[in-house]
């Protein structure tokens, strides 16, 4: 049964106190995102300026996680949620956390920006393979959001089949930047800068998954981790 | 060194995963209602109930004033009998035996089901003669057997510790949370199997009220305990099983875990977050 409207208690407190908790997550998911574009955008173009500010901004992110953590301990001491808000509550604390450590992820890509602004041959690489797999979870973590803040499901097998796009592609870059550091040990540095990054992509990847997972948790009441895809969209369906 | 010789200690894995795929318990079922229907007058107040009440568990009726649970609990013990206008139809098997059956001695009933109300109605006698009284109206005098039965009752009941030396004082001078332990000691002292339990502790403060909870726990080792409670915490802290009641019919019946995180039916949903529906 999906009972996923948080307005309609008896108490228009608690309903505001929901309300906000929702606005908040998604005002944090949305620095995200913003941190991942420019951390990204900032590596490409090896504009460390930008880079800088990326680390600098993590500082508000931090502060959104630990402000909605007290938020959600406030209102299961206050108002003993059940049921589907109880869900929405456990929901929003595990996925303040995964936003967290995707906005730690932002962080180290820009780190690499740093690193590398010393090289000369990466100041004009446009780095076409990281920008490709970047689009790939950036579309990932927006849709996964989307999802949040449209209280459905119906998109998350769509968004954990992209995370198997995201692995395949990942691997990829892999192959191709070992054959580079083979032929000529000269690549190493710009090699290895990249390499850190799409594992960061990556991981950002796994961690759009594990919010969607957390999603049907909440809205189905179905605890859908560590079950093959097809498992998963058995149980998005209500099957 | 093997693996496990390297912990510290013995980690109990299966009572971790316990209740992870909420796999429904084999139960032995003591009292099953089949298409009950109430009417008081020309209002009917139970729509057609049915369901079952499993042994030394605890179960609770939750819903709001007026939609039938405390009509339903005092179906079970014939408390309606005393109603004129009440009518029933339907069935309620107490070990697969028809209560409503012409055959039954109601009084006979009453001592296999005993209750307990909101209110703590200790009678204006001793506390020893309170506990006694049920054993006495049998007809047992014996001492022995009376002191003994008392002492297991007010010890069963978490109030010997605090009585046991006042014993021969009037009851009505204990304090409520006290006068409600009193009421059960005396429904336990004559061995009942079921125990229906009436908002046990609304009339009580959040401290007696946990005595009693941590009582009901206790007492479901040995009784079967059925509870209508107003208060949804109570009724998720103290219960194994919940029914949401509303209107005269039984919504929802499921294990309370499972009841209070993911009801099945939205009016469950919308009664337990205090949504209006």
């Amino acid at each position: 049964m999906d009972n996923t409207n948080i307005g309609h208690h008896i108490s228009g407190q608690f309903n505001k106190e929901l309300e906000d908790v929702r606005n908040h997550v998604l005002t944090m998911g949305g620095l995200v995102e913003e941190q991942i574009e420019q951390a990204i955008k900032a590596f490409t173009t090896a504009n460390v300026e930008l880079a800088e500010l990326v680390i600098k901004q993590d500082n508000q992110i931090d502060d959104l996680e630990i402000a909605l953590d007290r938020e959600c301990t406030q209102i299961m001491a206050l108002r003993q949620p059940t049921a589907f808000d109880l869900r929405l509550l456990l929901t929003v604390l595990k996925i303040i956390n995964e936003l967290e450590r995707v906005g730690d992820l932002a962080e180290v890509i820009a780190k690499m920006t740093i690193h590398t602004s010393g090289i000369e041959s990466s100041k004009n690489d446009p780095y076409y393979e990281v920008q490709h797999m970047a689009d790939l979870v950036k579309s990932m973590l927006h849709d996964a959001l989307d999802s949040f803040a449209r209280m459905t499901v119906e998109q998350v097998p769509a968004i954990t089949s992209k995370d198997e796009n995201v692995d395949r592609e990942y691997a990829s870059i892999l192959r191709q930047q070992v054959t580079y550091m083979m032929e000529d040990p000269r690549n190493i540095t710009r090699t290895l800068n990249v390499l850190w990054t799409v594992r960061s992509l990556e991981r950002i990847g796994d961690h759009a998954c594990n919010i969607c997972e957390h999603l049907v948790y909440m809205i189905k009441g179905e605890d859908v981790r560590h079950i093959s895809r097809e498992e998963l969209e058995r149980k998005v369906k209500g099957e | 060194m093997t693996t496990e010789q390297t912990r510290t200690h013995a980690i109990d894995m299966n009572s971790i995963l316990r209740g992870r795929d909420h796999a429904p318990e084999q139960l032995d079922i003591t009292i099953k209602i089949e298409n009950l229907n109430l009417h008081y007058g020309q209002k009917q107040a139970l729509h057609n109930i049915n369901m079952e009440i499993p042994k030394r568990r605890v179960t609770a009726y939750i819903g709001p004033s007026g939609c039938g649970k405390s009509t339903l609990l005092r179906c079970i013990n014939r408390m309606n009998d005393l109603v004129d206008s009440a009518r029933i139809d339907g069935k309620i098997l107490l070990d697969n035996e028809n209560i409503y059956d012409k055959s039954v001695n109601v009084a006979a009933l009453r001592r296999r089901v005993g209750m307990v109300f909101q209110k703590p109605n200790p009678f204006p006698k001793s506390i020893f003669e309170n506990v006694a009284y049920g054993l006495r109206i049998q007809g047992i005098n014996d001492k022995r057997t009376l002191d003994e039965t008392v002492e297991n009752a007010l010890r069963g009941a978490a109030l010997w510790d605090e009585v046991k030396d006042r014993l021969k004082d009037n009851a009505l001078g204990l304090s409520g949370g006290q006068q409600q332990r009193l009421v059960i000691a005396r429904a336990i002292a004559i061995e009942p199997e079921v125990l229906l339990l009436d908002e046990p502790a609304s009339a009580l403060d959040p401290i007696s009220t946990l005595k009693i909870e941590e009582l009901i726990n206790e007492l479901k080792e040995k009784y079967t305990i059925v509870i209508v409670t107003h208060n949804m915490q109570q009724a998720a802290r103290v219960s194994d099983y919940t029914a949401f009641m509303y209107m005269g019919e039984l919504i929802e019946i499921d294990s309370t875990s499972q009841l209070f995180t993911k009801p099945k039916k939205k009016q469950t949903e919308d009664y337990i977050t205090g949504r209006y529906g």
